[in-house]
């Protein structure tokens, strides 16, 4: 081409190129989350009604046990009743990551091909890696409007008190599981890039099991305090960020000695250490699935079979 | 001689459908379906820089697919392609920097953003600083007629409006190739008006900026295109500019016909004289309308014979100029539909 085309493509460009494609898809979701009242008022709101569910639940069994307890065991039983209280409030806070994961990183790419934007993404010169960042960081704070409103919530209509001794070790057990989370899914979005339709029947498939397996709504130690199939469990739902980083915020918002130092997997550093690993391993699997599917989708031309 | 485009030999081959359960019912029946579809068979053109060139073909013909492959989103089964001098399958970098490609009946953005945010979005793929993209969405909203709409949610605008706001996506991340896929589909007169005039100005003001521009509208390629491509079942079929193809059947007359629906057309084929026809019905008047590509004017005669005889009326009848149709009709034997 001539010099009038001459386009730049030295690392300065590429890093502003990516930077600005990451707003650009972040966009969407960060105005998306504040142009529709309605989808704050479901968002915030309805997932309280699953939380209740499990705080009633719980108390209703405390309260049992009571009636015929000493004042000692009494009070250890309200503590512990405490504390699965806020267990429930934290885990309904991280249901909204997860829940996002699910839907709006790991279906994503499916949902953008079905409207045609997946073939403009494609197009565009940006690294993908820009694109499914974009996601991420747009996700992540449309979410975190529910994850807070849930904790504010739980706060205020269940009294549950958070006793926080490491908030820098809490911020960052809370970011990296966001990160690992993420990288996560946008390991997912890959895949389903290839799976078209199926992604929803396999995100439908793995919200409620995986609520389950990684304790968003009970301590994650109590399933390996069964041993056997408690364990296996455990360790499955273990994969999946949330499980571990929900145990790690549970024992840095509760205190290690919550429910006797009983249910916890590991302390929390080692859990900060895994989560790690697991956030770097899940980016940089997204990273090469992602290139290989990409390439694979072209090969089958499933990056724009809606327009064949 | 600088090419923007450039393709040889180049061919695209789609697998097929996997219905492992039905193959069986499917080979009985020679379902065509399942089986591979060859969308481009061999194909070779070249583009110049500046030129705006059509493809012109009915739908299927294989204009999708070809520009799928240019832009960098889908493989060719062998062959090669280079988009400003670089191969689409391994320097794709430097070809998407200098694309973009707006296809009519569009769906792409987000239906909760404005029209205006919608085409920022993207021209952020890109790199385009907002400052500058902005002020080019601004120009670009006022001559495409969408300044009015610039801070109307997508979802709530027409399907035209939508177009148009994608005809601006296209043109704000400023390229030297525009790949336009049928871009009037769906656009009224004036707004297709708007459009072509914009796109002819865009290639003869700007330097160096080249079109593909795919359609299957003939008086939109005559009217626009530098040169034409006539593409069928993957395959060119000829390639010159608009004068030149309708000059190769400038010996032969055209005649149109409507007639009362026929109910054989095969004593055609075999007339003396007749180089092809195509005929299309017209349900609403239950008519059929048939177009002759004659060597001479002399089979008339034995063609109105030959409707009169299966006892239908002969409503209308006139000698035309050759249109890109007919160069179509002249060398596959059927029209656009």
């Amino acid at each position: 081409m001539n010099e009038v085309s001459a386009r730049r493509s030295d690392l300065a460009f590429r890093i502003a190129l990516n930077l600005r494609s990451i707003r650009g898809r972040a966009y969407p979701r960060i105005i998306g989350a504040n142009r529709e009242p309605s989808w704050i008022f479901f968002e915030a709101v309805l997932p309280l009604l699953t939380i209740a569910a499990y705080v009633f639940i719980y108390r209703a069994i405390a309260a049992n046990q009571i009636v015929n307890a000493n004042a000692e065991t009494a009070a250890r039983i309200l503590a512990n009743t405490n504390a699965l209280v806020a267990s429930v409030v934290l885990g309904g806070a991280m249901v909204a990551f997860w829940l996002n994961v699910l839907w709006s990183m790991a279906s994503q790419l499916y949902w953008e091909k079905e409207i045609g934007n997946l073939q403009l993404y494609m197009m565009a010169p940006m690294n993908r890696m820009a694109l499914l960042g974009g996601m991420a960081i747009g996700g992540v704070f449309m979410t975190s409007v529910r994850a807070i409103s849930t904790l504010v919530a739980g706060v205020l209509v269940f009294g549950v008190v958070f006793q926080v001794a490491d908030p820098l070790m809490l911020l960052a057990v809370f970011f990296v599981t966001l990160v690992a989370l993420y990288g996560l899914g946008m390991f997912f979005a890959s895949l389903y890039l290839l799976w078209g339709r199926e992604a929803w029947n396999v995100s439908a498939l793995l919200e409620e099991p995986i609520f389950f397996s990684s304790g968003f709504y009970f301590p994650l130690g109590g399933l390996f305090n069964y041993g056997g199939w408690g364990s296996v469990v455990g360790i499955v739902g273990s994969i999946i960020p949330a499980g571990l980083g929900l145990d790690a915020l549970r024992q840095l918002t509760l205190g290690q000695t919550a429910f006797g130092g009983k249910f916890w997997v590991l302390s929390a550093p080692v859990e900060l250490e895994i989560l790690l690993v697991l956030a770097i391993g899940f980016l940089v699997l997204a990273r090469y699935a992602l290139a290989y599917l990409e390439l694979l989708a072209k090969r089958e031309g499933k990056l724009t079979s809606r327009h064949q | 001689m600088a090419y923007a485009v450039e393709t040889r030999d180049l061919t695209r081959v789609f697998a097929g459908k996997k219905r492992r359960f039905r193959r069986k019912r499917a080979a009985s029946e020679g379902d065509e379906q399942l089986g591979p579809v060859t969308a481009l068979d061999r194909v070779s053109i070249q583009i110049r820089e500046g030129e705006l060139f059509g493809l012109l073909g009915p739908n299927g013909a294989g204009k999708t697919t070809l520009i799928k492959i240019l832009a960098t989103l889908l493989l060719p089964t062998s062959g090669q392609a280079f988009v400003a001098g670089h191969d689409v399958t391994k320097d794709p970098f430097p070809i998407r920097q200098r694309i973009n490609m707006v296809s009519g009946g569009e769906t792409s953005g987000y239906g909760l953003l404005t029209t205006r945010e919608n085409v920022w979005m993207f021209s952020q793929f890109y790199g385009v600083p907002s400052k500058v993209a902005k002020q080019r969405i601004d120009e670009l909203m006022h001559v495409f007629g969408l300044w009015d709409k610039r801070d109307a949610k997508v979802r709530l605008i027409s399907s035209g409006q939508r177009q148009k706001m994608n005809m601006i996506r296209g043109f704000v991340t400023d390229p030297d190739i525009l790949f336009l896929d049928e871009p009037t589909l769906g656009l009224d007169v004036n707004a297709a008006r708007t459009v072509r005039d914009y796109v002819m100005n865009w290639v003869g003001r700007e330097r160096g900026k080249t079109v593909l521009l795919t359609t299957h509208y003939m008086a939109e390629a005559d009217e626009m295109c530098d040169r034409i491509a006539i593409i069928d079942k993957g395959k060119i079929l000829a390639c010159d500019t608009p004068e030149a193809l309708k000059r190769m059947i400038h010996t032969q007359t055209t005649f149109r016909l409507e007639v009362d629906p026929l109910r054989d057309t095969s004593t055609f084929q075999g007339m003396d004289g007749v180089v092809n026809f195509s005929l299309k019905d017209d349900a609403s008047k239950n008519r059929t309308e048939l177009t002759f590509i004659l060597e001479d004017e002399a089979p008339v005669a034995e063609i109105l014979s030959a409707i009169t005889a299966q006892g239908a009326k002969v409503h209308a009848l006139r000698k035309t100029e050759p249109t890109l149709e007919d160069v179509f009709i002249s060398m596959v034997g059927r029209g656009f539909e």
